[in-house]
Formats: structure tokens, sequence, C-alpha cells
């Protein structure tokens, strides 16, 4: 098998991967970043209204009013170091984003322009802050293309159309680095590097409605899991308010920030009556319950009675035509009205986990010890979604998952910088070491099989959806998870017809299927085990949420084992925000 | 609905051919990725890159009955059967419908597509007035497609030696940020027979933008800069 060796290798190569490498390339290491698509195709292109910070621009602002905001937001299973850290370096970060070139709205005065989103306040808990720095409603986009323009600059070694196939780690637990399959040509790649740092996104392709990319199929959380990793709070998955109904495309919460609203059927602006003093900038979690009773109760709208509406020409042509340009080309495109002068069908989509691999605020994975609460596993680092750090906990707050990528991705690095001084050699890859990539890989050749790969795909998603969703309870949980089950043995009898080396993606779309099982399987557990309601985990039999017994994180293994460990409710400099009753 | 798609494995075809498929669906308010998944269910043998489905990423951009586009956000009710997709004409051909970009992407780097400006930077952000920002709009945006590229005959012609229009749109997205002090570097590498001046005018690349960009005015403007600066 070919073989290169590198200091870093990074797995992906979208908002948080690329700023890694930025740092790390900067910082004269040797970095492979391996992806399994063109850099500007990753799925942080898709996020529109930017990034939150408290630079203050608008109204007077303080990173620990964002730290308050976002803790509350966790409904207060966020870890409140790592938030400490994120919140303290958010402006540092975005002055830097603004210096690399990135295109950003003005406001008269030339400063980066800033707009209102959910969940933010003033003063802890007071007036509407307006903190989320904004390139039109393409920040994703701005971001995405700043950080692979400056990785030009800055040399970055990227393997283009790679995609990480298992870990290797050896008998002390070390990793060693990674294989991948070299899409166009077929074959395995054994990249072997000190530090190997997993960015790979989300996993919203688990559900069947969702706002997110094809690609966003939870590689880095299979090979994490496979590898015995476990995968935490996966319970919690956030249902933006408003995907475009039926397509399921993201409309930004922006147009809310903007001035936009919600209405029923009946034309009412509902969230009136659900946050009465926030109203449309309520937590994500609370807007998307909203309108998932409003539906329920028989006030959607439309034929079907189905969606609700987000109202926004009231705003302004102006407003409209120069900060949601994007929206508006989604609004005509995919739901076929023009909201300069109609409203957009919209309904809670499945749009971000924010579980993931355990890290420490500095990147490392950490998994529980069996001396001590936690280690890091040496040499393996996580960022982005694929991360859970945790600084979203419950519930993440908009506008903060592009500054999570930024914060993340340069504190991994600059902690990899320390790491290989430390550790300047690498051990030898163990014999056996690649024995479940490939087998993972060779598994697919099998000639035929009674089951189709895209057959069991879909039928995953739709048990996820129906099972798994906005509102939960026991029984239907515990029926999601047998018939997962029924599906993971199908899967077993699956094979794919096309067993050509070129550029095979039937042989990806198998290989992505078994991540997303992972993924499907760590969630569903995870929701049913917790039997109390928080964040976006809203349980119809445990309505409540349950610090007494539940100010925990969930641990899910891949044998199905759960374990959990406690919040980290001490900050790094500050005095803590002790949990307390959460309304909007 | 009809298609007629063109299929090319070189680990099995001597030759590339073109093959039928039908599909039960409603076109509605469908697009052409949505059929192309239901066709990719019947026959896992089709290769085509696809990631955002919203027009956004430059993924699953192919030549839709002559046209180049991006099939996720081509409405399956404007096109006529049987819907003929072919590959990026002007690039090598890996499989099926994907190509080989990195002609595409050689050229794009070659223009040096990051921001130039070697002060120290200030604590804070560089200011930039909102007019000075708007001189941005309609070139940051552009996802990297390949549509206006692959559909000019400049770029067919010589891929290895003009830049083509999706490049020269970002030489003059940073030759007009006010932020940017590359301007006359940017315009001496660009002052060449082929890299910018092959460039005739065609407006193919303004026809086929899925995001409506305009590379032509683009390269106008580049032009016009160096004349001035002649005089």
């Amino acid at each position: 098998m070919e073989k290169r060796k590198f200091d870093v290798a990074i797995i992906g190569a979208g908002g948080a991967g690329m700023r890694a490498a930025l740092q790390l390339s900067t910082a004269g290491c040797n970095v492979a970043v391996l992806t399994k698509v063109f850099p500007t195709r990753s799925h942080t292109v898709a996020a529109q209204g930017g990034i939150t910070a408290a630079l203050g621009n608008v109204t007077e602002d303080d990173w620990l009013w964002h730290m308050y905001d976002t803790v509350k937001g966790s409904d207060y299973l966020g870890d409140q170091d790592a938030i400490e850290y994120m919140c303290r370096m958010g402006p540092q970060v975005v002055y830097e984003m603004e210096h690399f070139g990135l295109p950003f709205s003005r406001l008269q005065n030339g400063k980066i322009y800033q707009r209102p989103f959910g969940g933010q306040s003033r003063n802890f808990g007071g007036d509407q802050a307006t903190r989320t720095c904004a390139a039109a409603d393409r920040t994703g986009h701005a971001v995405l293309h700043t950080l692979y323009q400056k990785n030009i600059q800055a040399k970055t070694h990227f393997f283009v159309e790679y995609m990480a196939i298992d870990l290797v780690r050896d008998g002390e637990g070390r990793v060693l680095g990674v294989i991948a399959l070299d899409m166009e040509k077929g074959e395995p790649l054994l990249v072997e590097a000190r530090a190997t740092l997993l960015a790979t996104g989300g996993a919203g392709r688990i559900f069947h409605a969702s706002t997110n990319a094809f690609i966003n199929t939870g590689d880095g959380l299979g090979m994490a899991s496979r590898s015995g990793i476990p995968l935490e709070d996966m319970e919690f998955w956030q249902f933006h308010p408003t995907g475009v109904a039926g397509a399921g495309i993201l409309i930004s919460e922006g147009v809310r920030g903007e001035g936009g609203y919600l209405v029923n059927s009946a034309g009412e602006r509902f969230m009136e009556r659900y946050a009465p003093h926030a109203k449309d900038l309520a937590g994500r979690d609370v807007v998307a319950r909203a309108i998932a009773i409003e539906i329920h109760e028989g006030r959607g709208c439309g034929k079907n009675r189905d969606h609700v509406l987000l109202k926004l020409d009231h705003i302004g042509r102006e407003v409209i035509l120069d900060k949601l340009p994007g929206i508006r080309e989604i609004a005509m495109k995919f739901a076929h009205v023009d909201p300069l002068d109609s409203p957009i069908p919209v309904v809670p989509t499945a749009h971000y986990m924010m579980g993931g691999i355990p890290t420490h605020y500095r990147g490392q994975v950490v998994v529980p010890a069996k001396t001590g609460p936690e280690e890091a596993v040496q040499g393996l680092y996580a960022i982005g979604e694929c991360a859970c750090v945790s600084v979203h906990g419950a519930n993440r707050l908009g506008g903060n998952s592009l500054l999570d990528l930024l914060v993340f991705g340069r504190a991994a690095a600059d902690h990899i910088v320390e790491y290989l001084k430390e550790n300047p050699t690498s051990p030898p890859v163990p014999k056996g070491g690649l024995d479940l990539a490939l087998s993972r890989l060779a598994r697919w050749e099998r000639p035929d099989g009674e089951e189709r790969v895209a057959d069991i795909y879909r039928d995953m998603q739709k048990i996820m959806q129906s099972h798994c969703g906005v509102f939960r309870r026991a029984e239907v949980l515990e029926e999601g998870l047998q018939k997962l089950l029924e599906v993971r043995q199908r899967l077993d009898r699956a094979a794919i017809s096309d067993h050509s080396r070129v550029f095979n993606t039937a042989r990806i779309e198998a290989l992505e299927l078994d991540n997303l099982m992972e993924v499907a399987f760590a969630t569903i557990r995870s929701a049913i085990e917790r039997t109390e309601s928080r964040g976006a985990h809203a349980r119809d039999d445990h309505p409540e949420r349950d610090d007494e017994n539940w100010l925990k994180h969930t641990l899910a293994y891949s044998d199905g084992t759960i374990d959990y460990k406690p919040v980290r409710l001490k900050p790094l400099s500050v005095p803590s925000f002790p949990p307390k009753t959460r309304t909007y | 609905m009809r298609f007629s798609i063109y299929r090319f494995d070189p680990d099995a075809d001597a030759n590339p051919y073109m093959k039928d498929y039908d599909v039960e669906l409603e076109a509605g308010d469908k697009m052409l990725l949505d059929a192309l998944i239901l066709i990719k269910a019947q026959d896992d043998s089709l290769s085509l890159r696809k990631s955002c489905r919203e027009g956004v990423c430059g993924s699953d951009a192919m030549n839709i009955n002559g046209r180049n586009g991006l099939a996720c956000i081509t409405p399956l009710s404007a096109l006529k059967e049987p819907i003929e997709l072919l590959p990026l004409p002007g690039l090598p051909v890996i499989r099926d419908l994907v190509v080989d970009m990195e002609p595409f992407f050689r050229q794009y780097r070659s223009i040096r597509p990051y921001l130039i400006n070697n002060d120290p930077p200030p604590e804070t952000e560089r200011l930039q007035s909102p007019e000075e920002r708007a001189e941005l709009d309609g070139l940051y945006e552009c996802i990297l497609c390949a549509c206006c590229t692959t559909a000019c005959p400049s770029f067919w012609w010589n891929p290895d030696k003009f830049v083509g229009p999706a490049g020269l749109l970002q030489a003059w997205r940073f030759i007009s940020d006010s932020r940017d002090q590359a301007t006359s570097e940017r315009l001496d590498d660009l002052e060449d027979p082929y890299r910018l001046f092959r460039c005739h005018s065609i407006m193919n690349c303004v026809d086929v933008c899925p995001k409506e960009l305009n590379p032509t005015e683009a390269i106008g403007k580049i032009k016009a800069m160096m004349v001035r600066r002649k005089i």
C-alpha cells in the first residue's frame, strides 16, 4: 500500500479543518489535509447568517454577556471552561478573518456589520443584543473561500477526493494516522502522522429531512466510534425552525434577526405566546417546538396544514436585496415565492449535531480513564461539528457554529504545535493496525447481496425522522431502536453492483452509510436513556429538566454501552453561571 | 421522464457511450438532481458529484441539454425530453459525469486568489466603507463550479495559458478590494497575450453562470484599468 508521512493529518477541509491547517502551515508544520470533496464544497459553505462575537460595533457588548447567553442557550449542559474560551476569543478570530480578506458587510463607519440573532442579550438577559458578524447572508461561503484562499498562499498540502476510512492506532491507544481511499484511483493510502485532527463536520443525513449536504455523513464520528472512542451527547440534535417546507433548504435565522417573523394559519405572530420577551429570536429549540405545536394543533398553513409562514416583506426591499439576497434566491428557486411580497413556507428541519467526539477546549480527544476522570487520546484531536467540546450543550445558538470552527480550529492547531515538540518521533504502525480499514474496504467488493444500499439508507433516515424527531417519548424511541437493529442486519446482507476502481461513488455511499449507522445508534440509544427534557431533547413523557439526575454528559459506545461524565460548570477565570430556569 | 446520460468507466469501457434511463417522476417542482438520485438508486454505477443540493457548493455542474448548469437548481419542468446529460466540456473525463477539475483550479490558483496587504494588521478590523464593500458584490459570490470557464471556447483552446472567466472574475475581485495592495503586480501578471487577452467577449460565461455573475464585465474592467495605467 502507498504510504505518506506528515507531521499532521487533518481530515476534512471545512471551516474548522482549514482554519487549523492555516495555523499549522503558518507555524511551519508539514500538514496534509484529506478531504472527500474539493475544499470549497464543504458544508461550511452553506452557513448563512453569520459569526457571533462581541465586537460591540452596533450596540455596547461584552464577551461575558455572550458567554452568559451561550451557557443559558445550552440549557446549562455546555462546559463553561470551553464556553468562556470561545466567547473570549471571539473578537480576535473574527478580526483575523477580516485581515485574511473575508468580505464582511460593513456599517456606515466602515466597521464589520452585525445583526441581532436568537438567544442574544445584553447585560445577562436584558435587551436584545446585536452580535452576529455577517457577509450578507453568505457568511459561510465567505469564511470557507477565504480560508481556502489563505491556505493556497500558505502552500498547505491538500489530498482532494480522498475519503478517510479508519484511524490507525497502536496497542497503547496512540493514534498513528489514518487510512484513506483515493477516490479517483480506488486505491487505499496510509497517511502516517504524529497528530491526526478530525474535522469531518456533521451527520445530519441520519434524518430524512435535513438542511445538511449529502456529504454530512459523520465520517469522523464513525471512525472514532469504531476505534473504541465514545460519542458524547448524541441525543441533542438541533431542528432549525426555518427549513423550506418540502425541500429542507435552510432559511437563515438572520431573516428573523433583520425583523422577519413567523405566522400561523390565522395570521397570528404566535411566538409572542411562547416567548413573550424574545419572541421570534428565542432559542432555536424553543422556536422549533412552538412551530411543531402550532402544526400539531391544526394551525399550520397550506392545504395540508403542514408548515408555517416566515413573513419578511415588511422589512423592506432594500434590506432584503442588500442583506438577504441568498435567501431571496433560495425562496424563489425552492419555494417559488418572492419574499419581497410573499412569505416563505417553513418547517423545523434537522440541522446541527450538538454532540460529537469528546474533546477538551484545546481540541484533544478525551475519554474516560482507568484512573482519574478522563485522559487524552495521544495523537488525536477533533474540532468543529464532529467534536463535542462542549460549547453548545443541549442547544446551539445561531452564529456560534462558525465561531466554534474558527476558535477551536486555531486552538487545536496551537496545541498540536506543542504536542509535536514533545513527541518528536512517531511509533511504528503495528502489525494488524490496518486490518479494520482494509476489511471495511474489502467488504464492499462482495459480488452480490439481496439488499441495496440506497434502500437501507432511506429506511434508516425515515426511522430516525419518525422516531427521534422534535418531540420524543420512550415507546416511540424503543420501537425506533428495534427497527434500526433490523435495518442494520439488512446492511450485513447488502452489496453494491459497481465494482469499478475509478471514482466509485456507490462504494463511497456504502462506506458513508456505515458511519451514519454509528451515529444513528448512538443518537437513539442516548435519547432513550435521558429521561428529562433539556434543550433540543424534548421528552413528552419527561417534560421537565432534571438537574439533580441529568446535569451530565452522555457517552455512547459503539457496543451499545452508555456512560456519563460531569458537566464542567467551572469556567477558566470568571464565576460560574449556575443552572436556573430558562425562559425567553 | 426520459434521460440520455454520458457513460464512461475507464476500468471497463473502451469508449464512452450514451445510456438511456426512464424514471417515473412528476416534474412538479423537482430539480434535475432529484431525478439523478432516483436514477442512481436504480443503477448505482452512475458516477456524479453532489453535495449541498442548493446551488452554493458548485459540485454538480454538468452539461444539460447542451448548456452548462448545476443539476441541483435546474428545474426538471424547464427541460425538454429526452434530457441529455454530458460531463462539463473541455476538461478530461474521469468517469461518467465526473471531470478532472485540476486545469480549472490551476488557473484559479494562478491569479493569487487571496488578499495581499503587507501593512501590520490593526488590533481590530481594517475599515472599509459600505460603498467600497459594494465593489465586491457580484464577484465574491463565485462558487467555482466551472460552468463559465468550461463554456468558453478560448479556454477549450488554451486551458494551460488562458486564465478563463472564473479565474479572471476572482482577479478582479481582489483588484477591486480597497484592502488589497497588489493591484499593479496583479495587472502585470495578466498583461500577457494569453492569460487575459484570449477573452474575445463571446459571453458564454455570462449566459451560463448559475449565480448570475458577469465575468465578461469584470474582464472588461481589468482591460480598461490596464489601458488607463499606460496613459
